[in-house]
């Protein structure tokens, strides 16, 4: 146990150092796309009744930064330390690759939910919001960090660049983020459209996020919660199992 | 008793290279022992499959009697290891560089023992400094600390001293003397076979993969080159002498002794032949010699 909260700590610490660059510049830029989005969008727009398209947008933009921080959290630890070479220190240890494991998806997460709750926090102060289900909101919160702070440790274990990181970040991640309605509710878009955003898991995080704040979603929680608890199983069982092989990490 | 390092038929093969092709090793526990072999002779390979960077694709290895794959949380508690590069972690100190690592290996903080080792390796006064901010010699320190941190009983240096000034590898060295003396197994790969020479009791060369040689640094060095004479003449060579040359340069000739008591006979001869003498020196075969001679005539 003291080799994972090692591991657990250093993970955090790591971040923690450079707070402004992993947890207060991610705050500020959802804070942005919540100033201009609302700005251009408030008067127009009212996706469901009694709900304002700032507030509508107010969680999307939650989730959106957990998810995209948790990815980058463990993708961007994993990669720097293998350039590096200082990957050794933690492959040198007695460390079970389940410690490994725990150690860099909960330090990702913790990030994460961090961020999440910071980006609330300043939405609070220009939107009305209510938390109609809070337990809601953590299971999709932490379900879908999960879901992508184990992608993060794939794409971290397989790339062996930078380059390859930006490549699953710009045509990977941001596509699926921001095709799964942060800024929109499906039934907004065309029937093909809408058919296709439900093969997106990201949307199912998303609309369970969002049902936890406003009591409706665009399809039914239960739904949402039997898509993402899967799924975060599923990677974080593809990501054991890449550990245990030990891909890319020892040869 | 247990062998501190015991290798059984190991082999990998990388996609393009064979790097090992069946090497069997045992280094008993206290030992100095130096694997030696030119870039590419699979010396790396080795030891990061003793420290389960690398798999073997045959063959066995264990640390202190545990198996490095089935029992690899044992083994890898037994070892420690510098490795070759310069790594660090830019984000941290060097005193939370080695806090980590002895957490990593389960180790409950121990300041004490940790101060121990920075004075001894001479960083006390950089403790709390950034280890990117420390010099290529003080890098190198740390790794060496980093790998004790876990007291282990077999200690592994991948060619330590690479890049280190020589005040600093002679006190590394000393430490590391004194690391042997206590007890632990020193298991050592270096570049600079004279370190090799005075350090460690027995040596292994690999080429391309086998071991080529095994023996002690004594019946090595014993058994390798032959001894030579080496003399500046105010005359020609004698002919009783042309059988033993080897080589000449520069007015000095260089002659075959395997023995030294021929040499009172070589002298009483160019004495009788009126060559005078005008400079002698008698080299001892020294481990680069022995090393070169082995790459050269061992048939991998």
């Amino acid at each position: 146990m003291i080799g994972f909260w090692t591991l657990f700590k250093k993970e955090i610490l790591r971040f923690w150092k450079v707070l402004l660059q992993t947890v207060a510049a991610p705050i500020l830029t959802a804070f942005l796309y919540l100033l201009i989005f609302a700005h251009v969008l408030a008067a127009h727009v009212q996706v469901y009744p009694g709900v304002g398209y700032t507030a509508f947008l107010m969680p999307g933009l939650v989730m959106m930064s957990v998810l995209q921080n948790t990815f980058a959290n463990a993708s961007s630890s994993l990669i720097q330390s293998k350039i590096t070479g200082n990957i050794v220190f933690v492959l040198l240890p007695p460390l079970s690759y389940l410690e490994f494991f725990m150690a860099y998806v909960l330090a990702a997460l913790v990030r994460g939910l961090v961020i999440g709750v910071g980006v609330l926090m300043v939405g609070l102060l220009f939107v009305d919001l209510h938390l109609r289900h809070p337990l809601w909101i953590l299971m999709f919160g932490v379900g879908a960090g999960v879901v992508f702070s184990c992608i993060g440790m794939m794409a971290g274990i397989w790339a062996e660049k930078f380059d390859h990181l930006a490549g699953v970040q710009n045509f990977f991640i941001m596509p699926l983020t921001f095709l799964s309605g942060v800024f929109y509710s499906i039934h907004s878009l065309p029937d093909f459209w809408q058919g296709m955003s439900r093969f997106n898991p990201v949307f199912y995080m998303i609309d369970g996020f969002r049902y936890g704040f406003f009591g409706v979603a665009d399809v039914d929680p239960r739904l949402s919660l039997a898509v993402v608890v899967p799924t975060a199983l599923v990677a974080s069982l593809l990501t054991l199992w890449m550990l245990r092989a030990g891909y890319k990490l020892r040869h | 008793m247990t062998c501190a390092v015991r290798i059984r038929g190991l082999e990998k093969r990388f996609p393009r290279v064979q790097a090992l092709r069946g090497v069997d090793l045992d280094i008993e526990q206290g030992e100095f022992f130096a694997l030696l072999g030119p870039n590419g002779a699979g010396k790396t390979t080795l030891i990061s499959i003793l420290a389960g960077l690398t798999r073997a694709t045959a063959g066995t290895a264990e640390v202190m009697g545990h198996d490095v794959v089935r029992h690899y949380r044992q083994a890898r508690r037994n070892l420690g290891v510098v490795p070759q590069e310069l790594v660090f972690d830019p984000f941290f100190t060097v005193r939370e560089s080695l806090e980590f690592q002895a957490g990593y290996f389960g180790l409950k903080r121990d300041d004490a023992w940790i101060d121990e080792l920075l004075s001894h390796l001479a960083l006390l006064d950089k403790a709390d400094t950034n280890t990117r901010r420390l010099s290529g010699g003080m890098k190198r320190r740390v790794l060496v600390a980093q790998a004790l941190v876990h007291r282990p009983p077999v200690i592994v240096l991948d060619e330590p001293t690479a890049g280190v000034d020589v005040e600093l590898r002679q006190s590394l060295w000393a430490f590391i003397h004194q690391l042997n003396a206590r007890g632990h197994t020193i298991l050592l790969t270096t570049h600079y076979l004279e370190e090799a020479e005075t350090l460690c009791q027995r040596v292994a060369m690999l080429k391309e993969g086998h071991i080529v040689a095994l023996d002690s640094t004594a019946n090595l060095l014993q058994s390798g080159a032959e001894r030579h004479l080496e003399l500046v003449l105010d005359g020609e060579l004698p002919d009783f002498l042309q059988a033993r040359l080897r080589g000449r340069e520069a007015g000095r000739y260089l002659l075959a002794l395997p023995d030294y008591a021929e040499l009172e006979g070589i002298l009483a001869g160019l004495r009788q032949a009126g060559v005078g003498v005008r400079d002698l020196t008698v080299g001892k075969p020294d481990l680069e010699s022995v090393f070169l001679k082995v790459m050269r005539e061992a048939a991998p």
